[in-house]
C-alpha cells in the first residue's frame, strides 16, 4: 500500500477534502456543519486557553502505511524536519510557556535529527516531553533498538499505538506483522522500566477504533487491554487512550470507498457532545509542520489549514496573536466532540 | 409512498416512542438500561447476549446495534460469530425437539 500523495489520489489535497467536507450532507442541509452546530450553543468561534502544549510533527516518513493514518504517512513520504527549524522549535517553545513537548510523526525516530531533538530538547526541562511511537519502529532495524534505554536517559514519556490486543484486529489495521512486531517492542519497553510500576517511566497506549465506528468506553478497553497483555504477554502500560478516528485522509479515504463517509459523519453528529467542545485539543495546544508552520491541531495540519494569525510561522511566533486567535473548524472537528470526546491524549469529557 | 418496512434512520427515533406513553416508554428505557449495567455479568458478555438474542428474534435494528456495540468494545468477529451460532443452534433445536412430539403422536396414532 502506498500513500495518496504517492498515488496521487484527488484526497491527497487537502482542499478535496475540504470540498467534500462542505457539499452533499453538509451543503443540502442533511447535516449541520460544525460552525452551525457550535453556534447553536454559543460556542462559535472556538478560542484558546492557555498553550500547555507544544506538538511537534517532525515529518511523514513512517515504516508503516496504516489504513486509518490522518498523516497519509509512509515510507515513501520524504517531509522532514530539519535541525534549523528543530531549534527554532525548541527556542518558541521556551518562550511560549508550554509545559508539553509532543513529538509526533509519521515514526519521529525515522527523522534522522530525532536524536539530537530529543536531547536539546530534553535540557530544556518541559514538565511533560512525550514521544509517539508506533512500536514496530523500535524492532524495524538494529540502528533502532538502543531507543528505549535512550528515550529512558532523556525521561522521555512513550506514547504508542496499539490497535488492540490481539493479531487480527492489529495487524489488518496497521499490516500483517505489526501486531508482533509491536508486542516485541513493548515487552523491551517493560525491559528498561518504562510502564513498570514505581519506575517512574510512563508507557500509555493509544487504541483507535479499526473501522468505522466509534471507540467503546476508554475505562472499559484499559481494563480489557491491561488484563489481556499482562495474562498473554506480561506486558504492562500506564495508561489507554481511546481516540476516535477522524476523517481525514486515508481513514476519509477509507469512508468514501466503503461507502461509510454519509453514516460515519452522521454517527459523529449525532454524538456530539458541548462538553467536549470545551476540553478539545486545539484550545491548549500548537500543532507545528516539519517546515515550521503553524496549526491549531495535527489534523488541521493535515487539511493545510494553518492557524488564523499574521504569524503562520515559527519564524514569526507571537504567542499573544495565537491567544487571541479563532480557532479553524470544519466538519471533521466533529470527530474531537463525539461521545467522551477525543484527543491525543484520549477521552475529554 | 414507503418502498420497505425498515428504515435504518428508525432506529435512532427509537426514544420517540415515549411521545405517546411518556410513563411506560420511560420505565422501558429505565429498564432497558439498568439491564444492560455491568452485574453478574459483565456489559461485554451483556452485550454479546443481546446480540445472539437479535438474531433469534431477527430483530434487523437490535442487529445493527450490538454490531456496532460489539466493534466499540472490541468483539472480534470470531466471538461475534460463535454468539450467532449459539442462537441459531438453539433455534433449530428448538424447532427439532418438537420431532420428538410429532414421532410420538404419529406412533400413538398408527397402527
Amino acid at each position: 500500500m502506498k500513500s495518496l500523495a504517492k498515488r496521487k489520489d484527488s484526497l491527497a489535497d487537502p482542499k478535496n477534502q475540504l470540498a467534500l467536507f462542505n457539499s452533499g450532507i453538509f451543503a443540502n442541509g442533511d447535516l449541520p456543519t460544525f460552525k452551525d452546530k457550535t453556534s447553536e450553543t454559543d460556542q462559535f468561534p472556538l478560542k484558546p486557553n492557555n498553550l500547555e502544549i507544544f506538538q511537534v510533527n517532525v515529518g511523514y516518513m513512517c515504516n508503516q502505511v496504516c489504513a486509518h493514518c490522518h498523516v497519509d504517512a509512509g515510507p515513501d513520504r520524504k517531509e522532514i524536519m530539519t535541525t534549523e527549524t528543530m531549534q527554532l522549535c525548541l527556542d518558541k517553545l521556551k518562550e511560549s510557556g508550554a509545559t508539553t513537548l509532543d513529538l509526533t510523526g509519521g515514526a519521529p525516530e525515522m527523522n534522522p535529527n530525532f536524536r539530537w531533538f530529543v536531547e536539546e530538547a530534553s535540557k530544556i526541562g518541559v514538565k511533560d516531553f512525550i514521544v509517539r511511537s508506533n512500536l514496530t519502529i523500535l524492532r524495524a532495524n538494529k540502528k533502532y533498538y538502543d531507543l528505549p534505554e535512550f528515550f529512558k536517559k532523556h525521561n522521555v514519556h512513550v506514547v504508542s499505538s496499539l490497535p488492540f490486543y490481539k493479531r487480527g484486529k492489529t495487524d489488518k489495521q496497521r499490516g500483517d506483522g505489526v501486531f508482533d512486531a509491536s508486542i516485541e517492542a513493548l515487552k523491551e519497553l517493560n525491559k528498561v522500566g518504562y510502564g513498570v510500576q514505581g519506575s517512574g517511566l510512563k508507557l500509555d497506549l493509544v487504541f483507535n477504533p479499526s473501522g468505522a465506528f466509534l471507540p467503546g468506553n476508554q475505562e472499559d478497553l484499559e481494563h480489557e487491554f491491561k488484563t489481556a497483555l499482562k495474562e498473554d504477554f506480561n506486558i504492562t502500560f500506564n495508561n489507554l487512550f481511546a481516540i476516535t478516528n477522524l476523517p481525514v485522509s486515508r481513514f476519509l479515504e477509507f469512508l468514501v470507498a466503503t461507502e461509510n463517509y454519509e453514516d460515519y459523519m452522521d454517527e459523529l453528529v449525532d454524538a456530539y457532545n458541548p462538553t467536549a467542545v470545551e476540553s478539545v485539543m486545539c484550545k491548549n495546544t500548537i500543532s507545528v509542520d516539519w517546515q515550521g508552520y503553524l496549526y491549531d491541531c495535527d489534523f488541521n495540519q493535515q487539511l493545510d489549514l494553518k492557524v488564523a494569525t499574521t504569524g503562520k510561522h515559527l519564524s514569526e511566533f507571537d504567542a499573544e496573536a495565537l491567544k487571541n486567535r479563532n480557532i479553524i473548524v470544519s466538519q471533521h472537528c466533529y470527530g474531537c466532540t463525539a461521545g467522551a470526546g477525543s484527543s491525543c491524549q484520549g477521552t475529554v469529557a | 409512498m414507503q418502498k420497505t418496512y425498515y428504515d435504518p434512520k428508525d432506529l435512532k427515533d427509537f426514544g420517540k416512542i415515549n411521545e405517546w406513553d411518556e410513563e411506560l416508554g420511560e420505565k422501558f428505557f429505565e429498564y432497558y438500561g439498568k439491564v444492560f449495567e455491568e452485574g453478574a455479568l459483565t456489559s461485554r458478555e451483556k452485550s454479546l447476549i443481546a446480540l445472539a438474542v437479535s438474531h433469534a428474534v431477527q430483530c434487523a435494528y437490535c442487529i445493527d446495534a450490538y454490531t456496532t456495540d460489539g466493534l466499540k468494545r472490541g468483539l472480534d468477529r470470531e466471538e461475534m460469530m460463535e454468539a450467532v451460532h449459539v442462537a441459531a443452534a438453539i433455534k433449530s433445536g428448538a424447532t427439532l425437539v418438537h420431532g420428538v412430539q410429532m414421532m410420538k403422536k404419529y406412533d400413538k396414532l398408527s397402527m
